[in-house]
């Protein structure tokens, strides 16, 4: 197969799987059937999509046309693809985990549910795969509205507010800031297609190129840099798959993948070096970084902390991006995926828990390693992989991140990377720690139902294990992905 | 047959109307209006090729030429609106039977059709004709007619509200009347050709003035223009689903129509926008009823009122566009003035499918709508987003060019306060689709669920889809209107 | 031009001010259909003083040249009176429905009668 016929059935199949699960809606098995053979077929497709683009192949495809100017079209460049690879092959695992996940917990309206799932992915897809930045933002727009439903899936008061945060905040930035700051590209540079080494005229007044930086930074609300992370916190009453797939790996992937792509791609790294807004912006991001740790360590409920967490780490990356220097573009793209892997183990784990041993808070995890020893190893190697330390991919992805503090000299942006890390270990670390070594606590507030907790249904665990294996593989093979961000840097 | 396309465009509907009458049997007599609208369409369809082949046209009624008599004149402003107002008249006439059969008795029907067309002849008249008295007078035979369409609302408040919008309007349109008179007095002419060629040569006059402040009041007055709009909130929320449907989507347009054929053609921008401090005007009034408008319909517990409310701002943005005055600025407003069209036209005729199985629309009536009438709740959901100015919408077209316009004159805040003023569109179509999806239904509202029926569904699903497919495949609207932008401020009519 | 001899256009303003003010301060619908009226004669009286020539007589050709009004604002007014008249006449109608269901005509009665539902968001609450 060509690759732009790859191409068109990469982000054909999840429009085509929803179609399939809303037709096979009555039928469970059948439905979720539908879903892992449609999650499998994407990543084999963007797998096969390997190879050609590191050969340098162009893979494009245009669809249509909207304005004069203004196209839907689509260009596969190799950190698309790695975006594109990390949020398949983790629909695939987040699928199977769904599955165990949402009949064990008995969740309704189902079918809506991967449904939305499977557009979400699409719309990921298409993400990744843009060619310019108005084919991203309809996309990124997209994203945002098939994620709301499932944030505000369970329908409760507390759901709805959840989701009015979430929709307030994502449009409203998006439309606020992001969609200006695209128009005023487009009438600065006239045009919108990503353009390795940036699209802007040397010589472009500086304090415009500050203004669109700012609007751009700000504007993608998904990279959840403060103060625009409150929705990440909000989405968290979503069912845990989708906190684990979306949450931790495509809206806010999605959202630090667009910086990382802005940066690198409309202004490129030169010219970013000599705009005076990025000094400004890489203390925000540092500042982001530092204030959502410290926030993350006061959380008491689990996924909150985990949220937090996230935030913090989506700072690593906007701020790689921002350094404008070869070592933080490297380590932003790789933390992209190290992140990813690590994350959605840790929510994978707290779903595990609550389907489980229904609980949500941390101080009930004392102990609760004798019962779930699979969860809370998976739990350990993932706090890990966050953290960045060995044996976990996150060691790299760190590792590149301090280079690129050190390449562009900024010592004390070094110093606060170092502090963020162990404020991480402080945050993360214990939970695992106290799961496996603390006392028989659980046991106080009712004897029986503590024999009665056992490791989570046999999708869950399985799916959890893949990803916390993910992470330990990542260190030993990062190679697959450095090669694909050394051809996109 | 061809060279009579003009007048034919307006005695169509015009005849139409009282062999409405004849007729009496409601479905025969919906049959006959919705031939006659469709006609309508089919001559403003030709009216456009001709005039984007062949340039403007222009047609003297009965022989007189044009000092003497009547001149309609059709350039590629006056087509697109013609082509605007006839398709959404067809689309809204289709649904009518049978929401109206649901809200009128029998003998009224036929007399709801006869106004229908009555008013939707007074609406392309306005539009065709190049006579300003010729305004006057389709303006009072809409109007009219529209009154009494009101009033045949089923609530007692219909009355109420078709009483003060007689009043407003009456006053609205008896200042037109002053301005024209005064316009008369210093040219001695009615054609807004010659209008257009005279005034300039005028200098500052104070009756000029004069007669530019009566008639500009008195569209604002029909526009609804804030803080004119106090009319349209009631006149919205108690006419019947069909009328408030029906006027949505064409009235205000017509009234724009208006404001940009006096302010742009026969004043002449360089009047109105240069001397005159119309520009800050029209911006400011524009963004303040944007801001307002869109609070206000946040709180509203009625949607059809909320949707009336929606409707004074959009209103507001395509008066911006005016305001700014630029090519790009006016092509913004005449995209925008067909995109809202499709999206009012569409959704208060998925809310007259609500309607009609609920007999109301209160946000109450919304709960559990997701599952009891996905297509109808499907459609206000895609409507809605299309008023947000989503991507692949309409909505989202137009927004751009006016973004992109104010940009262009380096009008940076103007550019922020409109995309915040969307976010508000948010912020109510939001309710309605979190009580749609996320709550369960409850009460009295429960009762008489089901979905839409065909007849209303089609007509919604088609002005939904048409939100859709403009929204992608943007050539037509972009190329006549850019065509007719570039032609409105390149000379005269 | 001494302002006496203009005196026609300001019984013409006299009479807009007069018909608005009443159509704004009157509650009584009658009498704000009242108001409409003086309202709309008084833009009749200026159209008809437009179209006069001083000395001129009825516009009839007789073939003789001689002085003549101007016809066409008459003629327009012809026009703008019938609507008038229309316009009253539904307001008449609209007023007597308005009486039948809420058994006044008095803008006072009818909100007193809306009001009292706060939320719904009738007319004027």
């Amino acid at each position: 197969m060509s690759g732009s016929t790859l191409l068109q059935l990469a982000l054909l199949i999840p429009p085509l799987a929803l179609a399939g699960i809303q037709l096979t809606g009555r039928w469970e098995n059948l439905r979720e059937a539908v879903s892992l053979v449609a999650a499998t077929g994407l990543f084999a497709v963007v797998v096969s999509l390997y190879q050609p683009v590191l050969d340098g192949g162009a893979i494009a495809s245009h669809w249509l046309e909207l304005l004069p100017g203004l196209a839907i079209a689509f260009r596969i460049e190799p950190l698309g693809l790695l975006f594109a690879l990390v949020a398949s092959f983790l629909w695939i695992v987040t699928t199977l985990y769904a599955i165990g996940y949402m009949r064990g917990h008995g969740e309704r309206n189902q079918t809506r549910f991967f449904s939305l799932f499977a557009l979400s992915i699409g719309a990921v897809m298409g993400i990744a795969f843009a060619e310019n930045l108005f084919t991203l933002f309809v996309f990124y727009e997209i994203l945002t509205l098939c994620t709301y439903p499932l944030v505000t899936h369970a329908g409760t008061d507390k759901a709805r507010r959840g989701g009015r945060v979430y929709l307030g905040v994502l449009l409203g930035t998006s439309v606020g800031f992001f969609l200006l700051a695209i128009i005023g590209t487009w009438l600065l540079a006239g045009t919108l297609d990503f353009k390795s080494g940036g699209i802007f005229a040397p010589g472009t007044d500086p304090a415009l190129l500050s203004l669109l930086l700012v609007l751009f930074v700000f504007g993608v609300g998904k990279a959840a840099i403060m103060p625009f992370h409150r929705w990440l916190p909000a989405a968290m009453v979503a069912p845990t798959p989708v906190s684990a797939l979306l949450h931790a790996v495509a809206v806010v992937k999605a959202g630090v993948f667009v910086v990382l792509k802005v940066c690198l791609l409309i202004f490129g790294l030169d010219m970013l070096k000599t705009i005076p807004a990025t000094g400004w912006l890489l203390y925000l991001a540092g500042a982001s970084i530092l204030f959502a740790s410290i926030v993350a360590l006061r959380q008491q409920n689990l996924k909150k902390r985990l949220a937090y967490s996230t935030v913090s780490q989506l700072g690593y990356i906007t701020l790689g991006a921002l350094l404008a220097t070869g070592a933080g573009m490297t380590g932003s793209a790789l933390h992209i995926v190290m992140h990813a892997f690590g994350k959605i183990t840790l929510f994978f784990c707290a779903g595990a828990i609550l389907v489980a041993a229904h609980k949500t808070e941390i101080w009930e995890l004392r102990g609760i390693g004798r019962q779930m020893p699979i969860t809370m190893g998976a739990f350990l190697v993932a706090s890990l992989c966050i953290i960045g330390i060995p044996p976990t991919g996150g060691t790299w992805s760190k590792w590149y991140l301090m280079l690129g503090t050190f390449e562009a000299q900024q010592w004390l942006l070094m110093g606060l990377l170092m502090v963020s890390s162990l404020l991480s270990i402080a945050y993360l670390l214990p939970i695992p720690l106290r799961a496996f070594l603390g006392g028989e606590r659980p046991l106080e507030d009712g004897a029986g139902e503590a024999v009665a907790i056992g490791e989570a249904p046999l999708p869950s665990v399985i799916a959890l294990s893949i990803t916390a294996a993910g992470c330990v593989y990542l260190l030993l093979f990062p190679d697959t992905f450095y090669r694909l961000i050394a051809a996109g840097i | 047959m061809l060279t009579h396309l003009p007048i034919l465009q307006v005695i169509l509907p015009l005849m139409a109307a009282p062999s409405c009458l004849v007729l009496r049997r409601a479905g025969l007599v919906w049959l006959f209006a919705f031939a006659a609208s469709l006609s309508a369409l089919a001559v403003s369809a030709l009216l456009l090729q001709q005039v984007l082949a062949n340039g403007p046209i222009s047609y003297a009624l009965g022989g007189w030429q044009a000092p003497w008599g009547i001149e309609y004149r059709i350039d590629l402003l006056n087509a697109w609106v013609l082509l605007i107002v006839s398709g959404l008249s067809s689309a809204v006439l289709a649904a009518a039977h049978t929401s109206i059969a649901s809200e009128l008795d029998g003998g009224r029907q036929t007399l709801f059709y006869t106004l229908y067309l009555l008013c939707f002849a007074g609406l392309l008249g306005i539009v065709a004709t190049g006579d300003v008295f010729n305004v006057f007078v389709f303006l009072e035979i809409s109007s009219l007619s529209t009154y009494a369409l009101i009033a045949l609302g089923r609530d007692r408040r219909a009355l109420w509200a078709a009483f003060q919008y007689l009043i407003m309007g009456t006053i609205g349109a008896t200042f037109i009347l002053i301005g024209i008179g005064f316009l008369y007095m210093m040219t001695g002419t009615l054609n807004m050709e010659d209008l257009a060629a005279r005034l300039p040569t005028l200098g500052n006059s104070a009756a000029v003035l004069a007669a530019f402040a009566f008639i500009f009041v008195g569209i604002c007055l029909k526009l609804a223009l804030f803080p004119l709009h106090q009319w349209l909130p009631n006149a919205y929320s108690y006419a019947p689903s069909i009328v408030t449907a029906f006027l949505a989507a064409t009235a205000t347009k017509v009234a724009l129509y208006l404001l940009l054929r006096f302010t742009v053609t026969v004043f002449g921008v360089e009047f109105s926008l240069a001397r005159l401090p119309l520009e800050s005007l029209l911006i400011g009034l524009g963004l303040v009823g944007v801001f307002v408008a869109s609070t206000v319909a946040i709180y509203q517990v009625d949607i059809k009122r909320m949707f009336a409310y929606s409707s004074v701002a959009q209103v507001g943005y395509m008066v911006v566009g005016v305001g700014i005055g630029t090519a790009a600025a006016l092509q913004a407003t005449l995209l925008h003035l067909f995109n809202h069209a499709l999206m009012k036209g569409g959704l208060f005729l998925a809310l007259a499918g609500l309607v009609y199985r609920t007999g109301a629309c209160r946000i109450e009536h919304f709960r559990g709508l997701g599952t009891a009438m996905p297509w109808t709740m499907a459609a206000i959901v895609v409507g809605g987003i299309s008023l947000i100015g989503m991507p692949l919408t309409v909505g989202f077209v137009s927004k751009w060019y006016l973004i992109a316009a104010a940009l262009d004159r380096d009008l940076w805040w103007l550019a922020v306060l409109v995309v915040l003023g969307s976010l508000l569109a948010v912020a109510y179509i939001w309710r309605l689709v979190e009580a749609g999806y996320f709550r369960e239904a409850t009460g009295s509202a429960v009762a008489a669920r089901g979905e839409a029926p065909v007849g209303l569904l089609l007509p919604t699903w088609l002005l939904i889809g048409a939100n859709l497919y403009f929204g992608i495949d943007t050539r037509l609207p972009v190329a006549v209107t850019a065509a007719a932008s570039q032609f409105l401020l390149g000379g005269g009519p | 031009m001494p302002l006496a001899s203009l005196y026609n256009y300001w019984i013409v303003i006299g009479l807009m001010m007069i018909g608005l003010y009443m159509v704004i301060a009157q509650g009584n619908l009658i009498k704000k259909i009242i108001g409409l009226n003086i309202f709309q004669t008084s833009v009749f009286i200026f159209y008809i003083s437009v179209g006069k020539v001083e000395g001129g007589s009825a516009p009839i050709l007789d073939g003789g040249e001689h002085l003549y009004s101007n016809p066409l604002p008459h003629v327009l007014i012809l026009t703008a009176i019938v609507v008038g008249i229309a316009t009253t006449s539904l307001a008449l109608a609209l007023a007597i429905r308005i009486k039948r269901s809420y058994g006044s005509v008095e803008e006072r009665d009818i909100r007193a009668q809306e009001c009292p539902r706060p939320g719904e968001g009738g007319p004027e609450c």
